[in-house]
């Protein structure tokens, strides 16, 4: 009788943890950030999971300086290259590192291209990119890495494990969205590329600031040190970039550190800023925010670049023979163009 | 560490998994290692001050009852030998050195208080006094204020006293008094406990009992629902209030009257049923704090059930000895002889009830405002009891005075004066605080307040629903408690267990998802953290 008891006791109190923890996980999911109608830039990075077949050949990361100047379609239709961009907003260059460790638990790439542009901050700046980049990671020692590295000191670890602790002020800003993609996601990328197919030209920049120290932080490269060793160990080519986006002004001082660095370690080192006449570049025509980052135009004509680079020196191989990705690839060019066609239709581009 | 902290909340969680794992007679040092641990994180150089307090009033405690055994044990020996004069002389004479050991402790430990809190007020003060300026205060350097001195070192000397009065006897162990002192849940915002009340389950080894984990767990997730849905909701409103008294006056003044006496409520109870929760989870027991205060129906009523440890340490230690002084006692004889017998019976009362509030006021903060604050109460207490006759004449006469819409408006009544006696905790100069009251009562003093005024004070629409619904919830609960008699948990706990398990789910979603913390929202001490 009394050992009914005790099991009744038991199970009684398993299932009340089971029920709460059910609760707590569905308003978790509801109250969540979607980043499905706005800020989709938050997106990004959970929808690298999603792919089937992560037997990529080209992995991109960095900041908004990948995703939205390289498209990954023009890389395949033009060069049959299998390739990735995993970045995200402001994406800070331990988070880059932490995203190649995430990514490498997936695959093993022939060549990672590094938008060099996060040397620049030491630190984290906000809550809200470091949410935007780690919040999409499946748990994982990267995760986990890339949460401690990233932490401002107004962050805490256990609001990354239980993120009902930070998002719950949101309950009073629910949107029918947070509803809808409550277990769902709205892809907002193509093999994480952003599209913009609209133009706006460059125009006027600020004024360039002159700084007292144009050093980068040891953080910064103690964290390029460890990209590159980490590709190194993954017999990984390892290719620095710097996109062409006129804004954040890169200083010609930052530039020659980044080629000593290249040099040092025998890397090869694009700054696409120098390179604009070759690509065919227009100010005018292949930017949609005044030359901050490339529209659709700019960013195939950015990926066509890069493809002969890659196919060229790096020997990366043309898969457009193996049917199965080429049928994966239909699939995204398909959506891709649908999406061009959406979207100039929005912009009402002919 | 404050308790909403995510750092104490998980401390709490591995002390809870470690008390019921080791051995029970290992637990007491357990607890007092973590509650060192716990403090001394706050700033470590708080431990050299409550350690100082510690280890004075336990060896004065002890000499003062190896004193008293000696006196006993001689007077035993030589009972047949000496007169009854003989031997209170003997007494007399020998309890010197009791007394010796008494005023040491009572005197390091209150010097202690007095230097690090009181000294700049006092100093101040004098300059006040003798200058007739306000230019030219000489500056007290800023001294360390170890976070809930007064609390602790009221219990020291509560302790102290009980064993001068040999009401109990001394802790032989320094350990386990040290525990008695600083166990962590009670250390910055109290109760202020009495060594009878907490020593047998602080320092006597329990069980485990489900049923007294489960009510301790219960209770603190009321008063986290407390604090974090209602306190530190309203207290965006009351900062941005209190913070610009030349713009928020007038109608303004009566929501921050209102907010702040709200804020306090769901604050300091929020806490002790934190503390009170906390230590019910480790199978110990404390005495309640509050018993439903803002259903007083009159301020005497109200002191009754308000910060009930503070008020009987204060009768007992303070009120009583004033009274029963010999100073009292020719005061009364004066007033018997000069007056009139009731004048006598009076006077040393209200002498005591005077100390006793301006000690009251100024225990919870070095300014003239709380001194202010306190004598307000005194005088509105006074008051009431010298009208006290007029009140029976009155409530005889009209019997709709035992009447229920009456019984509410005499709360209502307590309330609106709690609220305005409130208003001076809120502001260090006292002019402000009358130049805000006056406010209210000036031409035009509500025109400021047009329509949408309340969701321009850091407070959003949603913000007033749920403090009003969570309000609701807490009133609810205390006149269901006050009309049985009865804690809610007991009641809830005789329902089935869907619907307790259903209560129970719902308060700590709303607290996780209602509550006010975490990044966007500043973290805000308990009030009486500062005390």
């Amino acid at each position: 009788m009394m050992k009914n008891m005790d099991n009744k006791r038991i199970i009684t109190a398993l299932l009340s943890v089971v029920v709460i923890s059910a609760l707590i996980y569905l308003v978790q999911r509801l109250v969540a950030p979607k980043y499905a109608d706005d800020i989709v830039e938050g997106g990004m990075v959970s929808e690298y999971y999603d792919e089937k077949d992560k037997d990529f050949d080209v992995i991109f990361i960095g900041d908004c300086e990948v995703y939205e100047n390289f498209s990954p379609v023009t890389l395949w239709e033009n060069y049959g290259i299998n390739s990735y961009i995993r970045g995200s907003a402001e994406q800070y260059i331990f988070q880059s590192y932490y995203m190649l460790e995430d990514t490498l638990r997936y695959d093993k790439p022939k060549v990672v291209v590094f938008n060099i542009q996060s040397l620049q901050f030491d630190e984290s700046r906000s809550e809200a990119y470091n949410r935007m980049t780690i919040d999409g990671m499946k748990w994982s020692k990267a995760k986990l890495g890339c949460i401690n590295a990233s932490m401002t000191d107004e962050e805490h670890l256990i609001e990354y494990i239980f993120p009902i602790l930070r998002f719950h002020s949101r309950w009073n800003e629910l949107t029918p969205a947070d509803v809808e993609y409550m277990f769902r996601r709205k892809r907002v990328t193509h093999n994480g590329y952003y599209m913009r197919v609209d133009a706006l030209p460059a125009g006027d920049m600020p004024p360039v600031k002159p700084l007292g120290d144009y050093s980068f932080g040891d953080r910064a490269w103690e964290y390029l040190d460890k990209i590159r060793t980490c590709c190194e160990d993954n017999d990984i080519e390892l290719l620095l970039i710097k996109a062409p986006s006129l804004y954040p002004y890169w200083y010609p001082e930052w530039d020659e550190q980044v080629r000593d660095y290249a040099d040092m370690y025998g890397l090869k080192y694009i700054n696409f800023l120098d390179e604009t006449d070759v690509i065919g570049i227009d100010y005018n025509t292949d930017t949609y925010d005044g030359g901050l980052h490339m529209n659709l135009s700019g960013a195939e004509k950015c990926a066509d670049y890069i493809g002969s680079v890659l196919t060229g020196e790096y020997g990366v191989p043309d898969r457009r023979g193996d049917k199965a990705l080429s049928a994966i690839w239909q699939g995204k060019i398909t959506a891709y163009n649908d999406e061009i066609s959406l979207q100039k239709e929005q912009y009402g581009i002919e | 560490m404050l308790f909403t902290s995510y750092g104490f909340i998980g401390s709490v969680l591995i002390l809870f998994v470690l008390y019921y794992t080791i051995p029970k007679r290992l637990r007491p040092a357990l607890l007092l290692i973590f509650s060192l641990i716990i403090y001394g994180m706050a700033d470590v150089r708080y431990l050299i001050y409550i350690g100082i307090s510690v280890v004075t009033v336990w060896y004065a405690a002890l000499g003062i009852e190896k004193n008293n055994k000696t006196i006993k044990d001689y007077i035993k020996q030589h009972k047949t030998e000496m007169s009854a004069t003989e031997r209170k002389a003997y007494k007399k004479l020998k309890g010197r050195k009791s007394l010796l050991f008494f005023l040491a402790g009572l005197f390091i430990n209150l010097g202690i208080l007095a230097v690090v809190k009181y000294s700049g007020f006092v100093v101040s003060g004098i300059w006040h006094i003798l200058s007739s300026g306000t230019d030219g205060v000489p500056k007290i350097p800023d001294m360390l204020v170890p976070l809930g001195i007064s609390f602790y070192t009221f219990q020291s000397l509560g302790y102290l006293i009980d064993v001068y009065r040999e009401n109990i006897d001394a802790e032989h162990s320094l350990p386990r008094y040290a525990l008695f002192i600083t166990f962590f849940p009670q250390l910055v915002q109290g109760p202020i406990n009495r060594y009878e009340d907490l020593a047998p389950t602080l320092l006597t080894p329990h069980d485990a009992d489900f049923n007294v984990i489960s009510r301790g767990l219960q209770r603190i997730l009321w008063g986290y629902f407390k604090k974090l849905v209602i306190a530190d909701r309203l207290l965006m409103g009351v900062t941005t209030l209190i913070g610009d008294t030349s713009l928020y006056r007038g109608g303004y003044v009566l929501v921050m009257m209102l907010f702040y006496t709200l804020e306090l409520y769901a604050d300091f109870t929020g806490g002790i049923d934190i503390t009170i929760g906390i230590a019910e989870t480790l199978g110990i027991s404390m005495k309640e704090n509050f018993i439903r205060p803002y259903l007083s129906t009159s301020l005497a009523d109200y002191w009754r059930r308000w910060h009930i440890s503070m008020c009987s340490w204060f009768r007992d230690y303070v009120f009583y000895p004033v009274s029963t002084s010999n100073a009292s006692i020719r005061l009364s004889k004066w007033a018997r002889k000069h007056i009139s017998d009731s004048a006598g019976g009076k006077l040393p009362v209200y002498l005591s009830s005077f100390v006793v509030w301006a000690c009251t006021g100024i225990w919870h903060g070095a300014s003239l405002n709380f001194l202010v604050w306190g004598l307000l109460n005194f005088l509105v207490l006074t008051i009431s009891e010298e009208l006290s006759p007029l009140y029976d004449r009155f409530h005889k006469r009209f019997l709709f005075s035992e009447s229920f819409p009456y019984h509410v408006f005499m709360i209502l009544r307590t309330f609106v004066l709690i609220c305005v006696l409130n208003l001076f905790d809120c502001f260090t100069d006292v002019r402000d605080t009358l130049g805000l009251l006056g406010s209210i009562f000036t031409r035009g003093s509500f025109s400021s307040m047009e329509k949408g005024a309340l969701l321009g004070i850091g407070l959003g629409v949603s913000d007033y629903v749920i403090a009003v619904i969570a309000l609701i919830a807490v009133l609810t609960v205390s006149i269901i408690e006050e009309k049985y008699d009865s804690s809610i948990r007991d009641m809830i706990r005789r329902r089935p267990y869907v619907f307790r398990f259903a209560i129970w789910t719902c308060l700590f979603l709303a607290t996780i998802i209602f509550g006010v913390y975490g990044i966007g929202y500043d973290s805000s001490q308990f009030i009486y953290n500062r005390f």
